[in-house]
């Protein structure tokens, strides 16, 4: 018995519970109506108007930056807007494939530490919000961008 | 003795959160000081991701702590941070002021002063808590699986007298935990969802402030729970559940509470809760408000 027996977690977990509950119920109802059409994050995100203007506001960020600019500066900027939007599309759902290389060879000796790698995620956060994207259809494409971390920062 | 004298509750919503000034000052000290240097700031990690600040000192929510560490420090800066709570609930009021110290995103360490104050009896009880949280594994965003991190909390009663009346052995004692913290992005319809869960060992009663452990009971290990949802990145409510032991057999309940917290940017968060704190000292239905403010270097 690991618990103290005068205090069973069991008792009062029905608070907890009932927590859950109302998330699944919240859950299930949007699920309801999102199955309805079940547009792709490309969509979501508003397609290919809504990429470029995603990509366009970060380019802006970038080059306003103090911080980050100089990962970027070396960077021919047609090619950038070109790839990061094909990237972009390809990780959504869209009807796109990216044609450039790897995440890892592109960031291999960049040193991108922490702090740069989240300053980036915090100009592209603000992007799609001057872009008008949904707070989900953010969170759901930074949650399949998330894993590529490893190939991006510290090389 | 078995229980306090207990006071009719006539405090309403607007004189709970009514701040004494001594609490007033120190925020306002604490708002200064942020506000004169916010160039400062160490930003490395994302907005929010810190969670807020608990009761004793730690980075967490407002009863449970988190395994995230206070303030914004990446794995190569420093930050520190300060906070002020306020619990009122029907027959008392706590009071806590604290500073944290965030070393490369590695170690916590935190100080805590709680006043608890029993109006009835026209008493204080004051704690002080000295803390440590060291990040054993991951980060709540990136890794694969959640955030680990291992925290004590050496706390001492500056008078054990009310605490010797109940029955309690000591007038210090030292938590241990370990907590497990994960943010999932977009998992809930879109939406980013957090979880906590702690394991503690404690033999605290009422977290400390009345004494550790009794002639016949001493450490035991309890379970605490968090979860959160973000509406967006400023702006998350959730449940807390702490369990507590009831050494001194006077009907000691489990703590919870639903908060909704802001996060205007990296330089302060605010938090307010309806925390539940059940039987304390044999006085039934302690319920009431909870407001915290968090300032981070």
């Amino acid at each position: 018995m690991i618990f103290s027996p005068n205090s069973p977690l069991q008792l009062d977990a029905r608070f907890v519970c009932q927590f859950f509950l109302a998330l699944l119920l919240t859950l299930s109802l949007s699920a309801c109506v999102s199955s309805a059409s079940k547009p792709s994050l490309y969509q979501q995100l508003g397609g290919e108007q809504g990429l470029d203007r995603i990509v366009e506001e970060l380019i802006q960020n970038i080059g306003n930056d103090k911080k980050v600019f100089h990962f970027f500066a070396d960077a021919k900027l047609s090619r950038f807007r070109t790839l990061l939007t094909e990237h972009l599309c390809e990780v959504s759902d869209g009807p796109c494939k990216y044609s450039g290389d790897s995440m890892e060879d592109i960031h291999t000796g960049m040193h991108i530490d922490e702090a740069d790698f989240n300053h980036i995620v915090e100009l592209l956060i603000d992007a799609m919000n001057k872009a008008d994207a949904p707070v989900t259809a953010q969170n759901k494409l930074l949650a399949r961008l998330a894993p590529m971390r490893k190939d991006i920062y510290r090389r | 003795m078995k229980a306090m004298p207990i006071k009719m509750n006539t405090y309403s919503l607007g004189f709970s959160l009514t701040l004494n000034p001594g609490i007033a000052t120190r925020i306002f000290i604490l708002l200064s000081v942020f506000a004169s240097s916010l160039t400062f700031a160490a930003g490395g990690k994302i907005l929010a991701t810190p969670g807020v600040s608990q009761v004793e000192g730690a980075a967490g929510g407002g009863l449970v702590p988190w395994a995230q560490l206070a303030g914004y420090a990446s794995d190569n800066e420093i930050s520190a941070s300060g906070f002020c709570s306020r619990a009122s609930v029907s027959d008392y009021d706590l009071d806590v002021c604290g500073v944290q110290a965030n070393l490369f995103d590695r170690v916590e360490l935190s100080y805590a002063k709680q006043t608890f104050d029993v109006p009835a009896l026209n008493t204080e009880l004051e704690q002080s808590i000295v803390s440590a949280k060291v990040r054993l594994y991951g980060d709540i965003v990136y890794s694969r699986w959640p955030q680990l991190s291992f925290g004590v909390q050496s706390k001492e009663l500056s008078d054990a007298s009310v605490a010797n009346l109940l029955g309690a052995k000591d007038d210090s004692g030292v938590d241990y935990y370990l907590a497990a913290s994960k943010l999932h992005l977009g998992a809930a319809a879109g939406y980013n969802l957090f979880w906590n869960f702690v394991l503690r060992s404690t033999s605290a009663n009422e977290m400390g402030l009345l004494g550790f452990g009794s002639t016949s009971k001493g450490r035991s290990l309890q379970a605490e729970f968090s979860s959160a949802l973000f509406l967006n990145p400023n702006i998350a409510f959730g449940i807390e559940y702490r369990q507590k032991p009831d050494n001194l057999n006077l009907g000691e309940t489990d703590w919870r509470d639903v908060f909704i917290a802001w996060f205007p940017n990296k330089h302060v968060n605010l938090t307010l809760a309806y925390i539940d704190l059940g039987t304390i000292a044999g006085a039934p239905d302690q319920t009431g408000w909870y407001l915290s403010l968090t300032g981070n270097l």
